[in-house]
């Protein structure tokens, strides 16, 4: 495969592979459209990711022979401009966690590109990536497993304002206590132990250390998800509330379209490593155009009653697929329900090409907003 | 005649900070074909209600209290001796967890575990039970049952062994399935085939279920009564159009609205400030009183029955009989930090 060590930094296509060029009169697989690999991000764009990568080695055997990959993240493109939030929806193995990870260095990328503020992520060493966790942070969803049990709150955010060299002594104590106040709790907090709070109280730590260096950015790895419904309102409008009187840019992931709805500006839908979807947040729960998310939308639950004879059928069969052994071509192409599904779907990487102004689509399927227009390519 | 009877029940468990009441006075009934969802948070005390119904309760620390009730088909539960009690699990009411994995064990077939199951409680020769699983996991969806058979758990995925797990739980034709969380563990789409099984099996095979669950949108899809629960008590029970069109609780009111939704663009979500109190010191009088944006005087005094709102529909709130002070009432403060002090 020549996609494996492919790292070459500017691309005009989705992808190493080119899709093959088709025009609708020979058929109905459309690839053209602009890719968002291919498309210059706005001027106030804080964090580029272009063809981002991220393969694990499956090793078997007693020698741990490299037995192939899992393409945890394949190709993944995005950005996230100042302020705003966008949402990253996919359900597990998704690859939307390790592509929230790769992307601030926490686990190595090993393909594809990443700016943040315009400078090179991939490129920066221990001190480059220090300070750039000073501008670039991250709430984890689980708030009993990031904290330290035997550190005061005091103590856990106290250390990272050490660490960056931000405040010492009175001032670190008087910083401590203002962001537990920002973040809904009392400063008398600070000498307490994590076990002594709730769930909801503990991602307000959480909450509080990631912003102890005044990020501008933070990602926010399904930050609710552990949480009852009316704690997770509390920490959603708490997450909210902070992003307007700091301006802070999120990624927010998550698995509950529901919760990516209520918190993005734009959303992004992933698959098997890849993003099959993206537009503003609106339009993509309104007018879905990847079957898949059709599919996602379709099976969320929603909070209103159904006639019993009026339940819906079921959308999708089928489980998500071993992420070591894609199905080639579309990777949704075997749970696919599109009418105009064919063997196309197996034979071509759709790529994320621009259906209508502002939404990219990974399907073949579905036409491009100008059958007139010349390819973009 | 209701086919479960739940009177008065109250399971208690003795901790190192107290008696722990996580279930204290729980009244309800499904009727045969009935689905009744049980909704509420962590700690509300739905799971404790329904290991409570099977009687499998760890006792110690756990104990249900007497003048606790389980009525089950005529007969008393809370007072069969253990080895009838055995033959109505399984049998009679059924039940399937939230994980899967965890519930069947590793070094089995999906087969050999139906098939045991079914042998157990119907004394079926061997050849007849290994039918019966096969056609059990048919009926659950498994595509190639007589070969998934020889399949072990680990061999599935999670929506799979969930399948697996409801036809163990079917397996003897139960009249009632409590069902646990049976999709929290479950992507979306996966659970969406779950939750449509289920609706579908029920149908099919008549019987009644319990469907205990955090998510409303969960109990709005598959259930026809709602009973919601807090701090170990139903504080409102209904039809679940009525639940969800016409809320009376101010609880459920508040959950409903803290809720992101996909159908609806985003709002300032509800906030129910604070959080559920402690099953070992729960709040005088009424016990969302602490977190309620209605909360006056009588509140504290007296915790109210559940007051009929119309038919069928109950709720645990002196608002039933002092309306005008809905009106009046706060409600929940729309956002931030400073909560329960406010105005809409």
């Amino acid at each position: 495969m020549p996609d494996d060590d492919d790292a070459t930094p500017v691309r005009e296509h989705a992808r190493s592979s080119p899709p093959v060029e088709l025009s609708p009169a020979k058929g109905d697989s459309d690839t053209r459209g602009r890719t968002l690999d291919s498309v210059e991000p706005p001027a106030d764009t804080l964090l580029h990711v272009r063809g981002l990568e991220r393969y694990f080695e499956i090793r078997r055997g007693v020698f741990g022979r490299a037995a192939g990959h899992v393409r945890a993240v394949d190709g993944v493109t995005f950005w996230v401009r100042r302020g705003e939030t966008l949402g990253l929806v996919g359900e597990s193995g998704s690859g939307k966690t390790t592509a929230g990870r790769s992307l601030l260095r926490l686990i190595e990328p090993t393909g594809g590109e990443v700016h943040f503020d315009g400078q090179d992520v991939r490129a920066l060493d221990r001190n480059g990536l220090r300070r750039l966790r000073r501008r670039a942070q991250i709430v984890f969803q689980d708030p009993y497993g990031s904290l330290d049990p035997r550190m005061t709150v005091g103590d856990t955010v106290g250390e990272v304002l050490q660490v960056h060299g931000l405040a010492r002594g009175r001032n670190a104590a008087m910083r401590i206590a203002e962001l537990l106040t920002l973040v809904g709790l009392a400063p008398e907090h600070a000498d307490r132990y994590p076990h002594e709070f709730s769930g909801g109280q503990r991602q307000r730590i959480g909450i509080a250390r990631a912003l102890s260096v005044e990020p501008e950015f933070v990602v926010c790895d399904e930050p609710v998800s552990a949480l009852d419904v009316s704690v997770q309102a509390q920490v959603l409008n708490l997450l909210r509330e902070l992003q307007v009187r700091l301006g802070l840019a999120y990624l927010f992931i998550a698995h509950d379209l529901g919760v990516i709805r209520h918190v993005s500006d734009r959303i992004a839908v992933m698959y098997l490593g890849r993003i099959v979807e993206t537009a503003d947040g609106a339009t993509l729960v309104r007018t879905p155009r990847h079957p898949y998310t059709k599919a996602l939308l379709a099976a969320v639950p929603a909070p209103r009653p159904v006639p019993k004879d009026g339940r819906r059928s079921v959308v999708l069969s089928g489980d998500i697929p071993d992420p070591a052994a894609p199905p080639p071509g579309c990777p949704f192409h075997p749970r696919c329900t599109h009418p105009l599904r064919d063997a196309d779907c197996a034979r071509i990487r759709p790529p994320l090409a621009e259906k209508a102004k502002g939404h990219f689509v990974a399907c073949i399927k579905e036409p491009s907003f100008d059958p007139g227009g010349t390819p973009a390519s | 005649m209701s086919l479960l009877t739940v009177t008065s029940l109250a399971t208690h468990f003795r901790t190192d900070r107290g008696l722990a009441r996580a279930v204290d006075g729980v009244s309800f009934a499904v009727d045969r074909g009935e689905t009744l969802g049980i909704v509420g948070e962590s700690g509300c005390g739905k799971s404790v209600t329904s290991l409570s119904i099977m009687r499998l309760v760890p006792d110690p620390p756990g104990e249900i209290g007497p003048g606790s009730s389980v009525r089950f088909d005529g007969r008393e539960l809370l007072e069969l001796p253990e080895a009838e009690m055995r033959k109505v699990r399984g049998n009679d009411i059924a039940m399937i967890f939230q994980e899967p994995m965890t519930s069947l064990n590793p070094v089995y077939t999906v087969g050999e575990q139906i098939a045991e199951s079914f042998r157990l409680h119907r004394h079926a020769s061997r050849a007849h039970a290994w039918a019966r699983a096969v056609e059990m996991l048919r009926l659950v969806g498994i595509p190639s049952a007589d070969q998934r058979a020889y399949d072990y758990p680990h061999q599935l995925s999670g929506g799979q062994r969930q399948r697996v797990m409801i036809a163990i739980a079917l397996s003897c034709d139960p009249d009632l399935l409590i069902a646990d969380e049976p999709t929290t563990a479950l992507d979306v789409t996966i659970q969406a085939q779950i939750l449509e099984l289920l609706a579908g099996l029920q149908r099919r095979l008549g019987m009644a279920m319990i469907l205990i669950t955090h998510d409303l949108g969960v109990i709005a899809q598959v259930c026809d009564r709602v009973a919601v629960m807090y701090a170990g008590r139903i504080v409102e029970e209904g039809p679940v159009g009525r639940i969800f069109d016409d809320p009376r609780h101010p609880y459920t009111q508040g959950l409903l609205r803290a809720l992101p939704r996909i159908d609806e663009p985003a709002h300032e979500l509800a906030v129910i400030p604070g959080q559920v109190p402690s099953p070992t010191a729960w709040p005088t009088g009424c016990r969302f009183r602490p977190r309620c944006p209605f909360a006056w005087d009588l509140c504290a005094l007296e915790e109210p029955e559940l007051l009929d709102a119309a038919t069928g529909h109950r709720t645990r709130c002196w608002l039933e009989r002092h309306p005008q002070r809905r009106a009046s009432g706060a409600g929940f403060v729309a956002g931030n930090i400073q909560v329960g002090n406010g105005h809409a």
